[in-house]
């Protein structure tokens, strides 16, 4: 079956306007951006995970705090979420943005200068998170943390990635705009306006700074951001990857075009609302707790809406799911992100959030999202990448099923394990006896029943990272037999 | 052309949307803006955002330098400023926190995790020295705690040229400190760490004024406080309508804030009666 570039979805020549022509470059895509982020999100991928595994380790065993100020949880926590958030999934974004936008307008990207200072500005600001945040300089809003010089080179390189962008849209040498390229507009223009207004901040010193907003306002703005740092960089730009790799991956066009549009239009309006569901019992008043939650319920339909169809898209394709660990990645990716949208309304209905917040059920929540949904998604993206980037098929094919089944296993094992936890914690919190006071009064007493549950998430996270290490060295054993191959062409030629 | 694709480009949108990539972006934008705006701006408003508790103060120029160190530390990831209106909450922690006590929260710092207990009526509910023991070894005064040690913060010290830098861009963000001259922000960093000085002397423990721990402990003794003295037995009562609540309801179901002030109302008017 022959499938467009477009991911099926049939691409129609622009009627109203004719386009100027392009000069010629020497290949008509630039895929040396694309080798770039794809290297980056494999090292980042791992120093996020390891850093993750550490953490996990200090809650179950503190001595591994190592007794050193640069290395408490307190330090290195935010090290860990701005890595897999900001580092490994802002790569594999870029990745596929840089790969999949050029394929599916017809173009080069608009300056391949401006790739190049987009991919060196974005890792300069990972390196200073990555400096700053174990010496302690932090804004302390939660994926927000970064010090306000870094907060201006981060708008800058995302002005410079927005020209790009944008400017690769307009010199376009199709009429329609595929979905996969919506979600990254909602992305690039969502990203940029709550960072701005997240940040916003009046400098003490080089390394402090004070928020303009105080108290509950404050709480309001840096919730609104991180709920939709989930929605925005967590999952529209994935879910543009999902409605280009995963059309490809499985050679079928996407199931249904008016899914797309209704699912699109709801996500990015009601996403936005969600982000007072964080702060339930708080003292935010009750009217915006109140919209916080019934927004997040129905956050779920359009969801699950992109959840459908991305799996309707395998239909007839199934049996090649059993075969193909691409796709067995996606489906499970997909899979996830569709039980993480369940569980996310859920707990944002009052009743349940009373119990499971503050838990580590939040955690596991979090990490089925994050595990499940974006690792995922972006593993299958990598492994259908690494191929076409280095014209070499994979060095271990095998290995891409084992790291499959031992992300799966992980996942499983972390997600079980802190629900288990917070549900247990969260009811111990306010157990009361018979004579109406609290069974479990002592809080440490709480703490030290959820050692046995940290340690079966060490052992989970572990188990993932394991697996991203297979695939590391599986890319590296391609990327060199691709460059002995090249070496062996030209010594022939020669 | 196929026939999928001519029924695709009969759609109306497909023409006017999704080939118009500026309009599509400007219509974006909108549909993103809709939800954050009504939902923060009417926190700016009179009516419907969070008024000043009375009584409730600035944090000193010591306390600044406390809580400058507890962001620094990430102490906000493991525990949370932010009592809830529930019945164990009540219990364990006190009067549940109210927006009117946090007007001078930059940044706000409710946490989203409870690795650790709640901390924001802790001030005042243990002397000096045992913040001073649980920083050096936390396994001394809670056995059993995952908490890492911070027996650095009992060498550190505060610089006080830095913290008028900060006290001074909050001044300039509309915390009300009245002098924020260099001068005036040593004495009262002087005048309140000569007291935990002693406090801790007191408790056969030696340290000098400008030390870490002595700006932490005073922020630490000091979350809360403003809040409770206005809110002086509320918790009790609280607890008490909730309790009465529950007996109706026959459920142990936590209660929204709403549900309290009602709960109490109804307490009081049974008590008028």
């Amino acid at each position: 079956m022959d499938i467009p570039e477009s991911g099926g979805i049939a691409v129609a020549a622009r009627p109203e306007r004719e386009r100027p022509a392009v000069p010629p470059a020497a290949a008509p895509y630039d895929d040396g951006i694309v080798r770039l982020f794809f290297a980056a999100t494999v090292l980042w991928a791992l120093v996020g995970l390891l850093v993750g595994v550490i953490i996990a380790l200090q809650l179950a065993w503190w001595p591994a705090n190592l007794n050193s100020p640069y290395t408490t949880f307190g330090r290195l926590r935010p090290l860990h979420t701005n890595a897999v958030i900001f580092a490994f999934t802002g790569n594999i974004i870029f990745t596929g943005i840089y790969y999949s936008m050029q394929r599916l307008l017809k173009t080069r990207m608009f300056s391949d200068v401006l790739s190049r200072i987009h991919f060196w500005g974005w890792q300069a600001v990972i390196v200073g998170a990555a400096v700053t945040l174990p010496l302690g300089l932090t804004q302390s809003k939660e994926y927000a943390e970064l010090i306000w010089p870094l907060d201006l080179l981060i708008t800058a390189v995302w002005v410079i990635f927005a020209v790009n962008f944008f400017g690769t849209i307009a010199r376009r040498k199709v009429g329609h705009i595929y979905v996969a390229i919506w979600f990254y507009i909602s992305f690039v223009i969502t990203i940029a306006v709550l960072h701005i207004v997240n940040s916003l901040a009046l400098p003490a010193t080089l390394a402090r700074s004070y928020p303009v907003f105080a108290g509950m306002t404050d709480g309001l703005v840096q919730w609104w951001y991180g709920h939709n740092a989930v929605g925005f960089f967590l999952t529209t730009p994935l879910l543009g990857l999902m409605y280009y790799f995963l059309p490809r991956a499985a050679e079928r066009p996407v199931y249904s075009y008016r899914l797309s549009i209704i699912h699109f239009w709801a996500l990015v309006f009601l996403y936005i609302w969600a982000g007072p569901h964080h702060l339930l019992y708080s003292a935010l008043p009750d009217w915006a707790q109140t919209l916080g939650m019934v927004f997040s319920v129905m956050l779920l339909a359009p969801s699950w809406g992109g959840m459908l169809n991305g799996l309707l898209t395998l239909r007839g394709a199934w049996d090649r799911v059993r075969t193909d660990p691409i796709l067995k990645f996606m489906v499970v990716a997909v899979s996830f992100y569709g039980m993480s949208t369940f569980e996310g309304p859920m707990m944002s209905i009052r009743a349940v959030n009373g119990l499971a917040h503050f838990t580590n059920w939040v955690v596991g929540h979090v990490h089925s999202g994050a595990l499940g949904w974006v690792g995922m998604i972006s593993f299958g993206t990598l492994y259908w990448l690494a191929p076409r980037l280095w014209d070499r098929p994979l060095a271990k094919p095998g290995w891409a099923t084992t790291h499959f089944w031992l992300a799966t296993a992980g996942i499983v094992l972390y997600t079980v394990s802190m629900w288990a936890a917070g549900l247990m914690e969260g009811l111990m919190w306010r157990a009361v006896d018979d004579a109406g006071q609290l069974k479990y009064p002592n809080f440490t007493e709480i703490v030290m029943q959820l050692e046995p549950f940290y340690w079966l998430r060490v052992l989970g996270g572990a188990m993932y990272l394991v697996g991203a290490i297979m695939m590391t060295v599986n890319f590296v054993l391609t990327v060199r037999a691709a460059r002995r191959e090249r070496v062996a062409v030209a010594a022939a030629a020669a | 052309m196929s026939n999928d694709e001519k029924q695709h480009r009969e759609h109306w949108h497909r023409r006017l949307l999704e080939g118009r990539a500026a309009l599509f972006t400007v219509l974006t934008t909108v549909v993103i803006s809709i939800g954050g705006i009504a939902e923060i701006v009417p926190m700016f408003s009179v009516r419907a955002g969070p008024q000043p508790l009375e009584g409730v103060t600035p944090y000193t120029p010591l306390e600044v330098a406390g809580r400058d160190i507890y962001i620094r530390e990430g102490c906000y990831l493991c525990h949370s400023q932010m009592v809830r209106p529930m019945r164990a909450e009540l219990l364990r922690y006190g009067e549940w926190t109210r927006a009117g006590e946090l007007v001078y929260d930059r940044p706000f710092l409710l946490g989203s995790r409870r690795i650790g207990p709640d901390l924001q009526r802790v001030g005042g509910k243990y002397p000096d020295a045992w913040h001073y023991e649980h920083m050096r070894d936390p396994r001394s005064t809670s056995p059993g705690s995952i908490m890492p040690p911070y027996a650095f913060l009992l060498e550190w010290r505060i610089d006080p040229e830095d913290v008028a830098a900060s006290v001074r861009a909050l001044n300039r963000l509309g915390v009300p400190y009245e002098d924020t001259s260099l001068e005036a922000i040593r004495s009262s960093i002087d005048a309140q760490a000569a007291t935990i000085v002693r406090n801790l002397a007191g408790a056969n423990i030696e340290t000098e004024p400008d030390r870490e721990i002595v700006a932490l402990i005073a922020y630490l003794q000091r979350l809360g406080r403003d809040g409770r003295a206005a809110l002086e037995g509320t918790a009790e009562q609280d607890r008490r309508a909730l309790e009465a609540q529950d007996a109706i309801s026959a459920a142990d179901s936590p209660a929204r804030s709403q549900d309290v002030v009602a709960a109490r109302t109804g307490e009081r008017a049974e008590e008028e009666s």
